[in-house]
């Protein structure tokens, strides 16, 4: 057994449905002199546990509104649970949204350092890894135009090339990536796999069984914000094409 | 009988919230708890730097005089203040240019880092919503750049003071106390407003009103000394940017320092670095439900 990479002990999420935001001081008096503030509780999670290890890659499966994302968002630290704790060894990368940090007057390259340093790069590590980004990101003389002059596809490369420029201790995939054009598409799914093979901690999120079975060696199944299966991949999927039938 | 209610009322709050501090951080995880901050902080100094340069880059961005606005927009608005101003209240010292471009400087740089603290948490809410980040970084970085841009302001004052025939002397460098006061002020006060800011909108618009208010309670471009001995003395004294500007204007002058504005100044800003710091610390997990 390998050491434990990831712990989600006993994790839920609450949210507060209010049919309508109050933010401003006038509404907020009115409604509570009406008692009209209520909110409906929702449990996006409940109660959810499970640990992997070092190396693991474990596919996470549900259908809509089952919680997946909520849980990678309690994972990477955007959420911070109601109850329960995630304690979480080495360094996360979020493959989730891509350039999140980035600004839109800045160049490419003033980016870079931008966002390497949300994702938690020192400036020395980006100015040595520099010059390898940009290679990776195929933006060439771009790379000193303003991010508003961007293609979409550009912005998202040279998200890609940052956030990937480090091996990451624990990788999260929402879906399989489409990054720029097919040819892009195929480096940077090489570069996924290699990781991989490097051993990477995978956490990766699916509709499809398919590609679970063909990625991941564990998986767990959320319904409605309840975990329902976790083991191993072939004993998982079985459960799983029960419930989408 | 003023003076001796708003003493209880700030002994009140400071026992509220030592005993929230006490509870938050001594009982809970006590040292652990302590470190972690401090080395999640350590992490992500990079991350201050970078959004502190944003800030001072994006400025003047696309400016032909770029930086030289921030001694600029100081210098012309003490003229046509110490003009009007000058004019309207017979104000023969000839040193009064330079006492009108010391308000303007402080006041605008508590204005500008209290108002960009404030708007921080939802200006950056893309990048909340997306990847983990210490919150308090966004008014601490608002906070640091406008404080930049105001230290190289500060140059103007060199000029203005040999134009006003105010000879360099060592108590220029006291100023470093009043600064400090300031970004203290400013820090603590950011902190609030940021907090509020995300529940409450409004705070945007009543935040702008306040500021002139002060901006009028705090003698930038008239003397002092009618107002402080009439019945509204009270405006001036309560207010702890006065006592800052005063401060700073005794030390660029050479005269005495006031120790009782100083003192009240600076416990007025450990007060609301306190409130600040409790309050954003028990709310930010739930910031991103509301932005």
């Amino acid at each position: 057994m390998g050491k434990e990479a990831l712990i989600v002990d006993n994790v839920s999420m609450k949210f507060n449905l209010s049919s309508e935001k109050v933010d401003n001081l006038k509404e907020y008096f009115i409604k509570a002199l009406k008692r009209e503030i209520s909110y409906d509780e929702f449990w996006a999670l409940k109660n959810v546990s499970f640990s992997i290890n070092k190396g693991d890659r474990l596919g996470i499966l549900g259908l809509n509104g089952a919680g997946k994302s909520t849980l990678l968002k309690v994972i990477a630290g955007v959420f911070k649970p109601t109850e329960g704790t995630v304690i979480k060894k080495g360094r996360i990368v979020p493959l989730l949204e891509l350039g999140a940090g980035f600004d839109m007057q800045y160049t490419g390259k003033e980016n870079i350092f931008l966002y390497g340093s949300v994702l938690g790069f020192s400036k020395k590590y980006l100015e040595s890894k520099y010059e390898e980004i940009v290679a990776f990101s195929e933006l060439g003389r771009f790379i000193d135009v303003p991010l508003k002059n961007y293609s979409s596809g550009m912005k998202s490369k040279l998200g890609f090339s940052i956030a990937t420029i480090a091996e990451p201790d624990i990788l999260i995939l929402d879906e399989v990536l489409s990054v720029g054009d097919a040819k892009f598409r195929k480096k940077s799914e090489a570069k996924i796999m290699q990781m991989m093979a490097d051993g990477t901690t995978v956490l990766f999120v699916s509709h499809s069984l398919e590609q679970v079975k063909r990625i991941c060696n564990k998986a767990i199944i959320l319904e409605h914000g309840k975990l329902i299966a976790n083991g191993l991949v072939e004993e998982v999927a079985p459960v799983y094409e029960k419930i989408i039938e | 009988m003023a003076i001796f209610l708003f003493k209880s009322v700030i002994l009140s709050l400071t026992i509220i919230l030592n005993y929230d501090i006490i509870q938050s951080v001594l009982i809970r995880k006590n040292k652990d708890n302590v470190m972690n901050y401090i080395k999640n902080f350590w992490q992500h100094r990079y991350l201050l730097g970078e959004l502190v340069k944003k800030g001072i880059k994006l400025k003047y961005r696309r400016s032909y005089l770029g930086i030289i606005w921030s001694l600029l927009e100081p210098l012309l608005t003490t003229i046509v203040l110490t003009i009007v101003f000058g004019t309207l209240f017979g104000v023969k010292d000839a040193t009064f240019p330079l006492y009108v471009l010391c308000g303007r400087l402080l006041f605008s740089f508590f204005s500008s880092g209290t108002n960009g603290a404030l708007r921080s948490i939802r200006a950056n809410s893309g990048m909340i919503k997306k990847v983990y980040v210490p919150k308090y970084l966004y008014p601490m970085a608002s906070i640091l750049f406008n404080f930049i841009i105001f230290l190289i302001s500060l140059i103007i004052l060199i000029p203005l003071a040999l134009y006003c025939h105010v000879t360099p002397k060592i108590s220029w460098l006291y100023i470093i106390l009043p600064l400090f006061l300031l970004i203290l002020l400013t820090f603590g006060v950011g902190m609030i407003l940021s907090t509020i800011d995300v529940f409450f909108r409004d705070m945007e618009y009543l935040w702008s009103v306040c500021t002139l208010l002060i901006m009028y309670m705090s003698a930038i471009f008239y003397p002092p000394e009618k107002l402080l001995n009439s019945n509204f003395g009270f405006l001036l004294k309560y207010n702890p940017l006065f006592g800052i500007i005063q401060t700073f204007r005794n030390c660029m002058l050479g005269d005495p320092l006031n120790w009782k504005y100083i003192a009240y100044a600076g416990g007025f800003s450990v007060i609301c670095i306190l409130v600040g710091t409790v309050i954003f610390y028990k709310k930010q997990d739930v910031f991103i439900l509301h932005i």
